[in-house]
């Protein structure tokens, strides 16, 4: 038999132990969170005092003093909304279909199964297939068409999870009572289960962007040029109908392709125009997931079932 | 006519998640074709042995070897650093820390996820590279430590969330079972949390591997783009990524070998990403079989 005075030592051991686990813990987390802190305060230290109003609007130079972001701005902002516009759509409808729709059965499974595979496929690799069929085979050629659809195939996936979820937490005397009132299946989730879980898409839909707006590799990879000092053409018209669609075909650059080209020149003082660059883009993506964040807790806390 | 409305939009949202399987399809099928005709130039042996990848100079070589080499020893490093951060953090996450503060901390680790990788070169090449010159001064401005332990710290979110995930799903009368029995929190985590959450915390080791193995931001800004036979993290080198990024970069012809080598290099790595994924559905039935 264990005396007692064992059974205390032994007891002080573990919790000894426990304390150590527990600070091992705290340090693996701060080490992150130092890490976080120590890129945004070497990023704002470097960046900050070169962003003023000129740097977004004028074009890039030669001369680092000069040089700006406006056409990379401009090309983020057009390929974000060609983006939206093919990711949401289809992203939704496919979550709806595999939350409401889908029977057990091989085809939903081998559906299931290739949007879990699809998160592990490298970003570059939707490049080079944008490369190899947008841009050669179905002739769409380098440009922002181009590269909205890829990133909006990319970031595909984030949608159909997010909205899957989101329709998930719906209970089902919803979609009860709405069958009992004699509602057709579409009827209920265009009008019940679309409306109620709108918070948690909009979450996934702003993840999703802001992951498009920092990729970078398939980007490069489908030709984006890396100095570029025009603006795509306007997408309002003279004559009617007003609207044109020709800034869809125009070439492009973007805000991480322009901070990679100004990082990788020699000169420093293209390092600083960089780093007001990644300024720009880490705030744009650090608000759009804090964004995220605050709407997925507000959701959460106001729904009560 | 309801009826058959009702089919056209069943039918329409069916083709919309079936979308995902014709990205794939796309993929794979466009990779694929544009790699047959590298292979009636090379053939798959000098692919496989030849020590040196420089299909762009005078004097070609098509080895993948030396590219293999610095994804294998970038993804290496950043692994050291990731999983067992990513897995302590987790374990931490899940066991110790209280609900409330949890709900806090997670979303700020995940923070480190939605960083753009663009970013993260930066703060390898312009931080990280100095400050490990002050400790091997023979070091270079481009080397593979930093891109590294760079990519290592950008991948902790990735394994830590999904394992804090699986661990906390396994269920509360386990480890009530085991509190009863006598055993302390760390006993708990290591004994009964972890093995039960097991496969859970696999898939999310793979998914760290694969971002791993396919980063490319970091890696073409801080590693160089040297293809370079070595295991030694202080020289340059280049991963399969930073390869497809620097022929990308320049005025490639559509049709040449140098266009090829993109998708052959582009297609190694997928390959290798599925290996790894394969691995890990395999080790991850071996487990639930002991359950």
């Amino acid at each position: 038999m264990e005396s007692r005075q064992d059974l205390l030592s032994n007891i002080k051991r573990r919790q000894m132990w426990d304390f150590c686990f527990a600070l091992a813990g705290l340090m693996a987390l701060m080490f992150a969170l130092v890490t976080l802190l120590a890129l945004i305060v070497d990023l704002a230290i470097t960046g900050v005092p070169r962003i003023n109003f000129d740097f977004f609007t004028n074009f890039p130079s030669r001369f680092p003093q000069k040089a700006g972001i406006l056409s990379a701005w401009v090309g983020s902002f057009c390929i974000m909304l060609t983006t939206a516009f093919c990711a949401i759509p289809l992203g939704v409808a496919a979550g709806v279909y595999l939350e409401e729709y889908a029977k057990k059965n091989w085809v939903s499974s081998l559906i299931e199964l290739n949007i879990v595979n699809l998160a592990g496929i490298p970003s570059i690799t939707y490049g080079l297939m944008a490369l190899g069929l947008f841009v050669y085979k179905l002739k769409l050629g380098q440009s922002i068409l181009t590269a909205g659809l890829t990133l909006g195939l990319l970031v595909l996936p984030i949608i159909i999870v997010t909205t899957r979820e989101a329709i998930r937490s719906i209970p089902n005397i919803i979609r009860e009572a709405s069958y009992a009132m004699g509602a057709s299946k579409w009827q209920t989730i265009r009008y019940h289960i679309l409306p109620y879980s709108s918070g948690g898409i909009l979450t996934g839909v702003i993840i999703s962007l802001s992951r498009a707006i920092g990729e970078t590799a398939p980007l490069i990879t489908i030709g984006a040029l890396t100095f570029i000092a025009f603006l795509p053409t306007s997408p309002i018209d003279t004559h009617l109908p007003y609207l044109n669609f020709k800034w869809l075909m125009d070439p492009f650059t973007v805000m991480p392709i322009q901070m990679f080209n100004w990082l990788s020149r020699p000169q420093a003082e293209f390092h600083v125009n960089a780093a007001a660059t990644g300024i720009v883009l880490l705030v744009m993506t650090l608000v759009m997931n804090g964004g995220a964040i605050w709407l997925r807790s507000r959701f959460r806390k106001k729904m009560k079932w | 006519m309801r009826r058959l409305k009702e089919a056209l939009i069943e039918s329409i949202l069916f083709l919309a998640a079936a979308s995902s399987v014709f990205v794939t399809l796309g993929i794979v099928g466009i990779l694929v074709t544009e790699s047959i005709p590298f292979f009636e130039h090379v053939s798959f042996w000098q692919f496989i042995t030849d020590p040196e990848w420089t299909p762009l100079f005078e004097n070609a070589h098509y080895g993948i070897l030396p590219l293999l080499c610095g994804t294998f020893l970038t993804t290496i490093i950043a692994l050291l650093v990731a999983i067992p951060l990513g897995t302590v953090a987790a374990a931490f996450l899940s066991e110790y820390v209280r609900p409330n503060v949890r709900e806090i901390l997670k979303p700020v680790l995940e923070m480190l996820a939605a960083v753009p990788t663009v970013v993260y070169g930066y703060f390898a090449l312009l931080f990280v590279t100095p400050l490990l010159q002050k400790v091997f001064p023979s070091m270079g401005g481009f080397n593979v430590l930093s891109a590294g332990l760079v990519m290592g710290v950008m991948i902790i979110p990735y394994i830590s969330s999904l394992s804090e995930d699986a661990m906390r799903s396994v269920p509360s009368h386990l480890r009530e079972a085991s509190f009863a029995v006598g055993a302390s929190r760390i006993q708990t985590a290591f004994r009964v949390v972890i093995p039960a959450a097991f496969s859970g915390i696999t898939s999310a080791y793979i998914l760290g591997i694969s971002r791993a193995l396919g980063e490319t931001m970091v890696v073409a800004i801080a590693a160089g783009m040297q293809p370079n036979l070595t295991l030694n993290p202080l020289e340059p080198s280049a991963t399969i990524t930073a390869f497809i990024v620097q022929v990308s970069l320049g005025d490639l012809p559509h049709g040449s070998i140098g266009y090829q080598s993109i998708y052959v290099a582009g297609l190694s790595l997928l390959c290798l990403t599925l290996c790894f994924n394969i691995f890990g559905l395999w080790l991850r039935k071996k487990f639930q079989e002991k359950e």
